[in-house]
């Protein structure tokens, strides 16, 4: 057939039409398809001709970036002023001023812990004692009493730290309780199978908030007279049972990913129940479930900002204390905005990562 | 134990097996382990719980449901003074949590719809536009939204004297979001009758249709005649009632306004977070549904020469449908439990007043238990009815 066409001897000296290709060709491809098309693109165009400039004005051209309250009321943009000069308040909470030096290298050393994590050939067996030193060193940094170090009560702890170590924690603590409950719900044993259902379909259906009053008003109750846990441990459990559920149904998806054969071969060379979970099923399931895992650690790290509602002073509560305060009252947008923009970087790293990672472990299955 | 050891395990009697090795033994006694444990955890923390209890002198039970409140709530969907009782403020919460997970749930799932489609537009600008809303309003705390609409209508909007006014009859300030609605008529009540009964009609009709299709094969337009019954039944309604267009504008009398519905700014406030805030996520859902159906079947549907609407009514959405309602579900759920989240900006929902109650009475427990309880209700009958749609919806195979 392809011999049958007519020949085009010039076909290649000739240019495509000046209005298929270019910036041209790319507006009417992309922007002036068809009438209906055409006409959305000069909406959002006229939409962002009625909000960009004055948005600009206010962010950028009348706003104040170096500058007490008093003088931003009279002003006419945002008053940025807000940020600087409570950045450390924001950031540290109660944290003794002089001492802010150790959650702020705490936070360095998560951050670059969790950048360095994300790169798939640093993962081997001693990327989990990395993490487990540092851990230790971020601990010790952040309560004191050690290395000459003065010691820092766990109520002063606040703000970003807080926020870091309520969702890092909550998550690497919720994970083996969460592949416990998987397996308990996969089990043969009714017993233990509807214990796993009843508590993951029970943490499941109640919100976050009510646990978490849990945490702050029934759990003391439940402690012998003069036991007593602070309100950060009991928000932080609070966390993990609730993560735990929400992973162990992401597991289970794992689990029902694994093909019978799996379990039969690991039977039919004689391993038991233990040995098949642990050298067989797990790390291929495990390996599945890494993608909605960094989902779930992303939600953990939104939902923290809920402690705010029991009165832990994380990023978000710390924000709103300082909005409190007379001098800078009023100025909330501004502050929100900073805060969200802290929470965005973040989660959009996050989720940025978790797409990659799926792209990636898309083609060894 | 090498395995090569024990090749006959399986096929010889299992009696030989000594009894600590017996796999049903084995299970039994891990199933009474995992009992006893928790049994007994829940033992301690009771009886510590009992001391306590006792020691503070705090009542325990249900009692207190029936004592006097005495606490006024903001709004409320039924008559209701600090004077009723415990159990009748909660049933105002859980009342404005239906209100505002119900309002939420509808304009959301429109919202998130237009949003996904937004996103698979041909029109790059669009799609983009509905791209960066999609991350942006994921990846910011929905109770941070929360707050910063409940800064946006008290601080950034102006009060009443100079209220925005976009639309005629709508009004926009610190006090909330105040429109004109119909002045009350018997009219409006009819309307609403006639809507129901056209409703009822459409699906006889539609019934009956489908049926004669099976045995004549033709084909009556039901849309059509449909959406003509429940517009048209209603507008007669409507001139026979005698026509009324009076309406009930609100006005400016001396420091807030009078006449129209008012929402109030925490409602606003809750409800816009919310609804941004999921309909990011909806968006998502449609937009995976949509792409799940390949072309294949649009093309295959209009080769067998259906027309558009009924390549889209047969075909398209019952497949997108499937893989949507699912996750589409639990966003529902999800917006409905974040609802409780109305207790941070001092809208009176379920847990803001149990709450409320839990610090007047000091019966964490039984408040505590029963916030669980409600959200577990709205959780497990949400559950039931997917797990019956999904039995509808499964692809029957072959």
């Amino acid at each position: 057939m392809e011999d049958a066409r007519p020949q085009q001897p010039f076909a290649d000296n000739i240019k495509p039409p000046r209005t298929s290709v270019g910036v041209i060709g790319w507006l009417k491809a992309n922007l002036f398809n068809s009438w209906f098309n055409s006409l959305l693109t000069l909406l959002v165009l006229f939409l962002f001709y009625k909000t960009i400039p004055p948005f600009v004005r206010w962010a950028f051209i009348d706003s104040l970036w170096m500058s007490t309250g008093k003088e931003c009321l009279a002003a006419d943009g945002a008053c940025w002023s807000i940020i600087p000069a409570n950045l450390r308040f924001i950031l540290f909470g109660f944290y003794p001023y002089e001492e802010q030096w150790r959650p702020a290298i705490a936070i360095a050393m998560l951050v670059s812990l969790l950048i360095y994590s994300q790169y798939r050939r640093n993962w081997k067996k001693s990327l989990f004692y990395i993490w487990i030193g540092g851990l230790v060193v971020m601990g010790i940094l952040m309560r004191g009493g050690l290395l000459g170090l003065t010691s820092i009560e766990t109520s002063k702890w606040g703000g970003l730290p807080l926020t870091l170590l309520l969702s890092v924690f909550g998550l690497t603590a919720a994970y083996p309780l969460g592949i416990v409950l998987a397996l308990g719900r996969q089990s043969r044993l009714p017993a233990i199978r509807s214990l796993c259902v009843v508590y993951i379909e029970l943490i499941r259906g109640v919100p976050l908030i009510s646990l978490l009053f849990m945490s702050s008003v029934v759990f003391p109750l439940f402690l012998p007279e003069g036991v007593s846990v602070n309100a950060i441990l009991r928000a932080q459990v609070a966390i993990i049972l609730f993560t735990a559920a929400y992973i162990a149904e992401v597991v289970r998806g794992g689990l029902q990913g694994m093909s019978k054969g799996q379990y039969e071969a690991a039977e039919a060379i004689g391993l038991n129940y233990v040995q098949t979970m642990r050298l067989i099923i797990l790390p291929q399931a495990l390996k599945i479930v890494i993608p909605p895992s960094v989902s779930i650690l992303i939600s953990a790290f939104k939902d923290t900002s809920l402690v705010v509602i029991i009165a832990l002073y994380d990023l978000l509560k710390t924000t709103q204390s300082i909005l409190g305060d007379p001098r800078w009252m009023g100025f909330s947008a501004e502050a929100y905005i900073f805060v969200a923009m802290i929470y965005f970087v973040c989660c959009f790293y996050m989720s940025n990562f978790s797409r990659k990672l799926e792209r990636e472990l898309d083609t060894g299955l | 134990m090498a395995p090569n050891e024990t090749p006959l395990s399986g096929t010889e009697a299992p009696s030989k097996a000594s009894f600590w090795y017996d796999p049903k033994v084995r299970g039994v006694l891990y199933q009474i382990g995992a009992l006893l444990t928790v049994g007994l955890l829940a033992y301690y923390l009771m009886s510590n719980t009992l001391a306590n209890l006792e020691r503070q002198a705090i009542a325990t039970g249900f009692g207190f449901l029936e004592k006097q409140a005495s606490f006024e709530i903001g709004e409320s969907l039924i008559s209701y003074t600090a004077a009723d009782t415990y159990f009748k403020a909660l049933l105002v919460g859980a009342l404005n949590t239906l209100l505002v997970s119900f309002i939420g749930v509808v304009i959301t799932i429109i919202l998130g719809t237009f949003i996904g489609i937004a996103r698979l537009s041909t029109n790059w600008l669009v799609s983009r536009m509905a791209a960066i809303y999609i991350e942006v309003f994921q990846d910011i705390p929905v109770l941070l939204q929360l707050f910063f609409w409940y800064a946006f209508f008290y601080e950034m909007l102006p009060g009443p004297r100079q209220a925005l006014n976009p639309m005629a009859g709508v009004f926009l300030c610190n006090r909330g979001l105040i429109f004109g609605v119909p002045a009350a008529h018997p009219a409006w009540q009819y309307m609403a009758i006639a809507f129901l009964a056209g409703c009822v009609a459409v699906y006889f009709i539609r019934r009956w249709a489908r049926r004669r299709q099976d045995q004549t094969g033709q084909i009556l337009p039901t849309g059509r005649v449909g959406a003509a019954l429940l517009i048209g039944l209603p507008l007669i309604t409507w001139w026979l009632a005698g026509a009324p267009t009076a309406m009930n504008i609100p006005a400016l009398k001396g420091f807030n306004f009078k006449g129209g519905v008012s929402v109030s700014p925490e409602f606003a406030a809750l409800l816009l977070g919310l609804v941004l805030y999921t309909a990011a996520f909806v968006a998502e859902v449609v937009r995976a549904g949509i792409q799940s159906v390949s072309k294949g079947q649009t093309e295959a549907a209009m080769s067998i020469g259906l027309r558009p609407g009924q390549v889209l009514n047969l075909v398209i959405l019952p497949q997108a449908l499937r893989v949507i309602i699912p996750p589409l579900t639990s966003q529902m759920l999800n917006l409905t439990k974040n609802s409780s989240l109305a207790v941070a900006i001092g809208y009176p929902d379920f847990v803001s007043v149990a709450g409320t109650a839990i610090n007047q009475t000091g019966q964490a427990i039984e408040g505590v238990a029963l916030i669980m309880m409600v959200y577990l209700i709205f959780s497990l009958s949400t559950s039931a009815f997917m797990n019956w749609y999904n039995k509808k919806m499964k692809l029957v195979e072959r």
